[in-house]
């Protein structure tokens, strides 16, 4: 706090009531127009801190101080010689005399008055309504007491699906509370979407684990004998049990000191002001944010609309020209890990639009988008995947190049059309919250220099407040870098500048058989001596394990140094699951399993309550093991001769067979036989990314080997050998590399095909992108593995060779080593107790994750005009 | 003759609400891995030991997930920061300030940690 000494009667004063965002940005307004300096300039701050960010209010929950939240910087205050004072509301203004009175008796004289006194919740009259409970969500002050209050309990609900209501419910829930949602209209969030989008939303939000209740309104707060909440009426007869409730049913412009000393306000409240935001009624009165009924007759919830009004306002009072004549209200979130957003005129209020709608209430999935008669793109709403939100938001008003069909349509299906933000206008508006058109942000690469996101938000001010747009800028500045021909480092990652291939050969040449050696030696220099990353470690990890026989190291990926570099998945040696448990896949080559085998699964899963399902690799898929049941489970299974099926490992996969010649009429070749030999052959194998193959016994192809990494098909005369095939995201048909080989030839190419890849593929590269990438591609490949062009077959069939013969199971190890195995505790200081995180449901009569914590507003929203 | 590593005695604590909390012995902390704790109170803490030797602790749970198993990420460091990484969708978290730092707004609580 600050006062400026030489402040006098014969400064012009300015006055500004409420220090909430608005306030906050009109400060900085003014100082920017240097009138900080000609005038004093007195801040009444009713709540006990200073401006935070309350848009982000939510983050509080997921970690962020009220601190981190503060949007004053003491030092703007005090070069500027603002006088704040926290704590002290404004109590009467009185017009005639030009004087404001504060709480705390202190009066202060003014020239211009300043309104930014935002809003306050609204609390619908029922009975009980202020009973111990209750809350009401808007300030870091309701949410302390939230918090604390929730500390003890276990149930809790929200009066109110709008948007506020849903973050309010996710923050009760990541509070550990059970959750519900009671919303008067027939769906949540009814301002922004209409029914199908509110159907989709119900969905997604409903399988969270939330309760959503619509269609009822709340018509009691049922209390204990001590008036503590323990229920709500609701308006269909029925009563909800909860230990707290929070109000989210909108708020109210708070224009009570205005209406006290005569100011003109709306019928439905709102301080009226002009086009320059000052009030009708007195022009030495300004009004801004949301407590202002601006001249198009609206009153804004929303921020952005606020800072233009407190620009508008602060320009006026230094005599400049500005006008506030309206925003736009669209509002984009992540709320529970859902997508929502909404633009423009986003329920067709335009004569003669049409709706354009894709929905999928199974996928969670439903857009629409309003175009006018003429094709232009006039608002819309997307429920599950808001990826184009950016984009479209910032077509909205003009007729898009491409079909709107084509903006709504998912990837792959019929001729959905990405539209990049390359193809947007120069001044097409990107980031809505600080007025940032596209021409700006690429100034700020070509002209200004930056080359990062956070320099252009530094230089522009777009992705600073609510950050929705953060992504579209991404993408702006990458291509607008491309287009300069700015050259990108190739290296792995922060650590080293060489590229995988690059290590591949250091590591084989040097026989460096530690990542610490390796980092130490050829890092980067910053990096040097240091931890490394996330990226490099694994990769060098997979490096080291591929050619462990060879340079001298172990092959056991949880020896030593590689313990720490192998990724969670492989740490565990199982793959994580969205709950914190794991999947266990025992290796089955060729899907060939003997009835024996099968009982073994059946029973352990029975015994662990694991859910099972047949994975489409031919083999069975055990889920909801926690990590103390890991080394349980495998003992079991490697008792009855299973091996780890590598399903956690950037390594051979699964050899899929069909039956084949023993029992197909069209059969020509044993490849079931085949199937396992290959699966056995090179399992273990660490590579730069997972290895399928399979084996079909003849033309007709039923185990699908065209769309394997690498896939044999049977002739009459021997094999024929595939490469290069893929399924997944991008399909691929793999390519012949070989015809009618015998068993022999048929494994020596793939040995040699295999450790060419594994030498010089990127990192997380599979056969069909390496094949795609390299020079002289699939003809390349034949010439060095097949022709020998480069003479180094023979090495890299004995690279292979030493894999096969140091091969070891690496469950059989493990639960032989107990130091290995008290790393699969839940709790380092308690060995005994199970993560109480990881819980689950019964589902068609298996079981599945029950959720935990939800993810809680942690992306922050764009806007809420309805709460 | 049997010679006793140095460390073995050595117990990494947790600072709670002003005491010392012992968790385990330093040597179950592999460098560049971490382990979970669970707290009095019911709260998880995962913990990590960097290559030099320093110990970090920090709120075990993803704020992005909902699972409790930060401690089973995988560590390194950006310009001299320590960081883990999520195992389950891979944001980094800064061990020193629990800062996310492929979120500016999320962060995670931190813990006063030593060995002693
Ligand atoms: C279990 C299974 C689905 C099922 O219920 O059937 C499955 C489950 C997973 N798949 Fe798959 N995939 C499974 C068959 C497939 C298939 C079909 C096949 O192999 O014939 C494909 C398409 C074929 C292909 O890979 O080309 C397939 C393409 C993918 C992809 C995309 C790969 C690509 O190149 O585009 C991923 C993502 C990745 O690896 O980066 C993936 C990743 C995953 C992961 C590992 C995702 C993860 O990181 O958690 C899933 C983990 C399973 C677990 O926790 O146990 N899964 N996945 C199947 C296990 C097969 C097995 O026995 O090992
Ligand atoms: C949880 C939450 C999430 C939100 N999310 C978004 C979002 O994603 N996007 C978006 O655009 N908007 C969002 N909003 C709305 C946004 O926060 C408001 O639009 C914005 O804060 C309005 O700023 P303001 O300065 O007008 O009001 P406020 O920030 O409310 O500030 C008004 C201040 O004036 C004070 N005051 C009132 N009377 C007096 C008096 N007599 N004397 C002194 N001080 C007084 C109040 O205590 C308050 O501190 C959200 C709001 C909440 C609560
Ligand atoms: S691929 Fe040929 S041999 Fe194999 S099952 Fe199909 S038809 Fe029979
Ligand atoms: S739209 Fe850019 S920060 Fe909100």
């Amino acid at each position: 706090m600050t006062a400026t000494p030489e402040a006098t009667e014969a400064t012009p004063t300015i006055v500004l009531v409420g220090h909430g965002m608005v306030g906050q940005r009109f400060l900085e307004a003014l100082a920017e127009r240097g009138m900080t300096a000609t005038h004093r300039v007195v801040v009444l701050c009713e709540e006990p801190r200073p401006a935070y960010d309350r848009v982000a209010l939510t983050s509080y929950f997921s970690g962020k101080t009220p601190e981190e939240l503060s949007m004053t910087d003491m030092e703007f205050i005090e070069t500027h010689g603002i006088e704040l004072y926290v704590g002290d509301p404004a109590v009467s203004v009185d017009r005639e005399a030009k004087k404001v009175t504060a709480r705390s008796g202190q009066v202060f004289a003014y020239e211009t008055l300043v309104l930014a006194t935002g809003s306050y919740p609204f609390v619908p009259p029922v009975p009980n309504k202020d009973a111990r409970g209750c809350f009401v969500y808007r300030t870091i002050e309701d949410l302390l007491a939230i918090e604390e209050y929730a500390r003890t309990r276990t149930t809790g609900a929200v009066v109110g699906g709008g948007l506020l209501g849903l973050e309010a419910a996710g923050a009760l829930k990541g509070l550990g509370l059970t959750s519900h949602i009671v919303e008067f209209a027939p769906r949540l969030m009814p301002v922004q979407v209409d029914d199908g989008g509110g159907a989709a939303l119900l969905r997604t939000i409903e399988e969270m684990g939330l309760s959503v209740h619509t269609g009822v309104g709340t018509q009691e707060i049922v209390v204990d004998e001590d008036g503590a909440v323990t229920g709500m009426k609701l308006s269909d007869g029925s009563e909800l049990a909860t230990d707290l409730v929070v109000f989210s049913a909108g708020v109210r412009p708070r224009d009570q000191l205005a209406r006290d000393c005569g100011l003109t306000v709306g019928e439905r409240g709102g301080i009226t002001v002009d086009e320059q935001c000052r009030t009708v009624a007195d022009p030495h009165v300004f009004a801004i944010g949301e407590c202002a009924l601006a001249a198009d007759g609206r009153v804004y919830g929303l921020v952005a609309p606020g800072y233009e009004q407190a620009e508008t306002a602060a320009a006026t009072i230094a005599s400049d020209e500005a006008a506030f004549l309206g925003a736009d209200l669209s509002t984009k979130l992540k709320l529970l890990g859902v997508d929502v957003a909404s633009f423009g005129d986003a329920h067709g209020a335009t004569a003669d639009c049409l709706d354009v709608v894709y929905s999928d209430s199974r996928a969670g999935l439903y857009k629409k988008l309003v175009i006018g008669r003429d094709g232009t793109l006039l608002g819309g709403i997307l429920v599950g995947d808001a990826e184009a939100y950016g984009t479209l938001k910032a077509f909205t008003g003009s007729v898009p190049p491409v079909k709107p069909e084509s903006l709504v349509l998912p990837a792959g299906a019929g001729e959905s059309v990405q539209l990049g933000p390359t193809a947007l206008p120069d001044d097409a508006i990107i980031c809505s919250c600080n007025n940032v058109r596209k021409g700006t942000i690429r100034g700020a690469v070509t002209e200004h220099n930056c080359t990062t996101v956070p320099e252009v938000k530094k230089c522009t001010k777009a992705g600073t407040t609510c950050g929705s747009c953060v992504k579209v800028l991404g993408q702006l500045v990458t291509a607008e870098l491309e287009a300069s021909g700015v050259e990108v480092d190739k290296g792995l990652c922060g650590c080293f500048s060489q590229t995988r291939e690059e290590l591949y050969e250091i590591v084989l040449a040097l026989r460096i058989n530690t990542y610490q050696d390796l980092l130490d030696r050829y890092g980067r220099d910053g990096a040097k001596g240091g931890d490394g990353c996330e990226i490099c470690k694994p990769a060098v990890g997979s490096i080291i394990a591929s050619l462990a026989p060879t340079i001298g190291a172990s092959g056991y990926v949880l020896d030593g140094e590689q313990a720490s570099l192998q990724d969670s998945n492989d740490h565990f040696l199982a793959n994580i699951q969205k709950n914190g448990s794991y999947s266990v896949v025992p290796r089955i080559p060729g899907g060939e399993i003997t009835p024996e085998g099968l009982i073994v699964i059946g029973e352990i899963a029975r015994d662990f309550g694991l859910y099972t399902k047949i994975t489409g690799g031919q083999r069975i898929d055990m889920f909801g093991a926690r990590v103390e049941q890991l080394p349980l489970i495998w003992t079991r299974l490697v008792d009855a001769g299973f091996e780890s099926g590598h399903a956690y490992g950037k390594s051979l996969r699964t050899v899929k067979s069909c039956v084949g010649q023993t029992w197909c009429r069209y059969g020509v070749q044993d490849s079931v036989r085949m199937a396992i030999d290959l699966e056995l052959r090179y399992r273990g194998l660490r590579s730069p990314h997972k290895l399928k193959s399979a084996v079909s016994g003849c033309a007709r192809e039923c185990a699908e080997a065209q769309s394997k990494d690498f896939g044999v098909i049977a002739t009459s005369s021997g094999w024929n050998l595939y490469v290069g095939g893929n399924g997944g995201a991008t399909p691929r048909h793999a390519d012949l590399l070989a015809q009618d080989l015998t068993d022999a030839e048929l494994i020596k190419l793939i040995d040699r095909f295999l450790m060419f890849y594994i030498r010089t593929a990127d990192r997380l590269e599979r056969t069909s992108t390496w094949l795609e990438r390299i020079p002289g591609g699939l003809d390349h490949v034949r010439d060095v593995v097949v022709e020998d062009s480069l003479g180094i077959c023979e090495e890299l069939e004995s690279l292979m060779t030493a894999h096969v013969a140091h091969y070891v199971d690496e469950w059989a190890t493990t639960i032989n080593d107990p130091e290995k195995l008290a790393r699969f505790v839940s709790f380092v200081n308690a060995p005994d107790t199970p993560d109480p995180v990881v819980g689950f449901v019964p589902e068609r009569e298996q079981i599945k994750p029950d959720l935990p914590l939800l993810t809680i507003g942690h992306r922050p929203l764009e806007g809420s005009a309805q709460r | 003759m049997t010679l006793a590593p140095e460390t073995t005695d050595l117990k990494v604590e947790l600072q709670l609400n002003g005491d010392w909390f012992a968790v385990c012995e330093l040597a179950r902390l592999l460098p560049g891995r971490g382990v979970a704790a669970l707290l009095p109170d019911g709260r998880q803490a995962a913990l990590f030991r960097d290559r030099a030797g320093n110990l970090y602790a920090v709120d075990n749970r993803d704020p992005f997930g909902g699972a409790a198993v930060l401690s089973r990420g995988l560590t390194g460091s950006v310009q001299g920061r320590p960081f883990v990484a999520s195992p389950l969708l891979k944001q980094r978290f800064d061990l020193e300030t629990g800062q996310c730092l492929d979120d500016e707004s999320v962060r995670i609580a931190t813990y006063e940690v030593r060995a002693a």
